[in-house]
């Protein structure tokens, strides 16, 4: 059936396209097309996620990520409630990630009402985000393991770590992922100084869960074999297709908003961005593990110096919130890239429009130009070494 | 980092529009995050994104966000003083009599200014780590004029948001390479962002794939010798 064979190519790229250069123009095929739904059910999409992947035999041609079935609007909900009523609902947008969604939204807010943070509330945020982002990589390296096959142990020396971070999110929060914690000029409980000790007991255990994770995992034959030059995203293309986080990065690309937007207090730690230099799955995977020593460094400094005194600020108004109208677009580097949140006001209680820039949903664009021409096997590898919630792609 | 009067004066120096006209208009944003925006006219939209792209002063190298706003018809009523004449019945000596005076009143009048859709976009710059530098352009109206050129041959991270905005605003993107639905399944009809939208009572209802829903359906899938998708024969 060689029509099959001619459509496939010509509806993979269509000739006026001027995008994706790494992405060949024609492909051609040798075989017979296959064409396999990867999910909604498949155990290595994080969710519910499909692929629409064209085969020809082991060698995928063609693959269109599909998804929405988790779309519950969340843009639409934010608009109909007040700016702080939809703090919660963050939470749920990367749940793994929550106390890093808190963060942008309420940096967007605060860019819009031009609210001051105080100084100790500023510290709890660094502090939570670093854990949040220990979290994210710590979990993501473990799940890429398991998509290698290595069912569930890896992943659990990934998960024996979060569940004490999850502890300490739950003694500050009240809740071990839905945390709802920051408020439109600070945070909305104080930490102890009970938890303050207890945190930097889990961060002081933590160098040697990576030195560890590391050992047991970098020098790993299968791991190499597997990860190796496969999934290679060229920096001209991730720039262009507006990749973010440890997948820009890896692919030796030095963007990384907190040192290029110094939101927050991230101008006063010290920390190092690791770059890729092959800009395979490997390098996402390292990267990873060296992001996640370069937070333990600023956990400690940011515990050693964290000051005394309030954080909330005192002239902060949670009732009857009307910012001026105007909009404003804040952005913090969440675990899995740029988080950004685009508000529009019209002087109202309620956002005129709320806009979540979703890095998962943007992250996945080149999905496609990664996994041309590779196995089929390795599809499941490259998705998880972009690392996406589907929470946050759907939205 | 430029402001935005000065990229204005960039792009009208460049030639890349006829000066003095209104292709690039300067928007001010009200808020203390003073992040002003420039709009463009969607017929020289395509030619601006690429000369932000380029120039090696702004090197915008980078589009973060994409997204679309809303902006449905406004009923606007203003109160407007009038003068004209107004006649009158009053009594004269020789009985009543029709008299005529110019007066002053108040009168309101109300007109709608119509709405719009609009796409927005937040460009930074990797190489020169500056930014946001925001865009904007808006269709004639909401109904059939909805077109605006696509800029994902300028920026590939436009593919997927241009397409979740053709989605939930439904703003047609001209020259976009895979425009159609992403968040809604295929058949869904209405665009759930707008502001006018109404949810319908049987929200949860979903056509199964069959009939003209299975065409439709097809159309995006790759081409294959037994439509139903499985394995070929």
């Amino acid at each position: 059936m060689s029509t099959s064979i001619n459509t496939v190519a010509e509806t993979a790229v269509s000739p006026e396209r001027e995008v994706g250069w790494n992405r060949p123009r024609t492909v051609e095929t040798e075989g017979e097309v296959l064409e396999v739904a990867m999910g909604p059910h498949h155990p290595s999409t994080h969710g519910v996620f499909r692929m629409d992947v064209a085969l020809d035999g082991e060698r995928v041609v063609r693959l269109k990520p599909v998804f929405g079935y988790l779309h519950r609007n969340h843009e639409k909900l934010a608009e109909g409630m007040t700016y702080l009523a939809s703090m919660p609902f963050t939470d749920r947008l990367d749940y793994i990630c929550s106390l890093s969604n808190n963060w942008a939204l309420a940096l967007s807010v605060e860019k819009l009402a031009g609210q001051e943070v105080p100084e100790r509330a500023q510290y709890l945020r660094v502090i939570l985000a670093e854990l949040t982002r220990i979290v994210n990589h710590a979990s993501s390296v473990g799940f890429l393991i398991q998509e290698m096959g290595a069912s569930g142990t890896p992943l659990m020396y990934a998960f024996r770590e979060r569940e004490k971070i999850l502890d300490l999110f739950e003694a500050l929060t009240g809740s071990r992922m839905m945390c709802n914690y920051m408020r439109f000029g600070g945070c909305r409980v104080d930490a102890s100084a009970a938890w303050l000790d207890a945190t930097r007991k889990v961060v002081a255990a933590l160098p040697a869960f990576a030195d560890e994770f590391e050992r047991f995992l970098c020098s790993n034959e299968i791991v190499m074999a597997r990860c190796q030059g496969v999934g290679i995203l060229k920096p001209e293309l991730a720039i262009n297709a507006g990749v973010t986080g440890p997948l820009l990065r890896a692919s030796g690309v030095n963007y990384d908003i907190r040192k290029v937007d110094h939101y927050g207090i991230y101008d006063r730690f010290k920390f190092r961005v690791p770059l890729g230099d092959h800009w395979d799955i490997y390098d996402r995977f390292m990267v990873r593990l060296l992001e996640l020593r370069e937070s333990i460094g600023i956990l400690e400094q940011a515990l050693k110096d964290i000051p005394a005194g309030p954080v909330m600020d005192a002239k902060a108004k949670i009732r009857g919130f009307r910012p001026k109208p105007g909009e404003a677009y804040g952005r913090v580097e969440a675990p899995k890239g740029e988080l950004g949140f685009y508000l529009i006001s019209d002087g109202g209680p309620n956002p005129y429009r709320y806009r979540v820039r979703p890095p998962s949903l943007i992250n996945l664009t080149i999905l496609e130009d990664m996994c041309l021409g590779e196995n089929l096997a390795d599809v499941v590898l490259i998705f998880g070494s972009v690392d996406i919630v589907l929470g946050e792609v759907d939205r | 980092m430029k402001t935005v009067e000065e990229i204005k004066a960039a792009i009208e120096a460049a030639g890349v529009v006829p000066s003095g006209g209104a292709a690039v208009e300067i928007v001010h944003n009200g808020s203390p995050s003073g992040q002003h925006s420039l709009r463009l006219d969607p017929a020289y939209a395509v030619e601006v994104a690429k000369f932000l792209r380029d120039d090696a002063d702004l090197s915008l190298d980078f589009l973060s966000n994409a997204t679309g706003v809303d902006w449905p018809d406004k009923e606007i009523s203003e109160k407007v003083k009038v003068t004209r004449p107004v006649t009158r019945t009053v009594d004269g000596p020789e009985g009543k009599v029709e008299e005529t005076s110019e007066e002053t009143v108040e009168e309101t009048r109300k007109h709608t200014q119509p709405g719009y859709l609009e796409a927005v976009y937040h460009l930074f710059s990797m190489a020169k780590k500056h930014g946001p530098v925001i865009i904007r352009m808006r269709t004639v109206n909401r109904s059939d004029q909805v077109e605006l050129p696509s800029l994902t041959p300028i920026w590939r991270s436009a593919e997927f948001q241009e397409r979740e905005i053709f989605d939930l605003f439904g703003i047609v993107f001209t020259g976009h390479p895979d425009l159609r639905r992403i968040l809604m399944w295929d058949g869904f009809k209405d665009h759930p962002m707008r502001r006018d939208y109404v949810d319908p009572d049987d929200f949860e209802y979903e056509p199964t794939p069959h009939d003209e829903v299975l065409l439709r359906a097809n159309a995006h899938r790759a081409a294959s010798a037994s439509p139903e998708g499985t394995a070929a024969r």
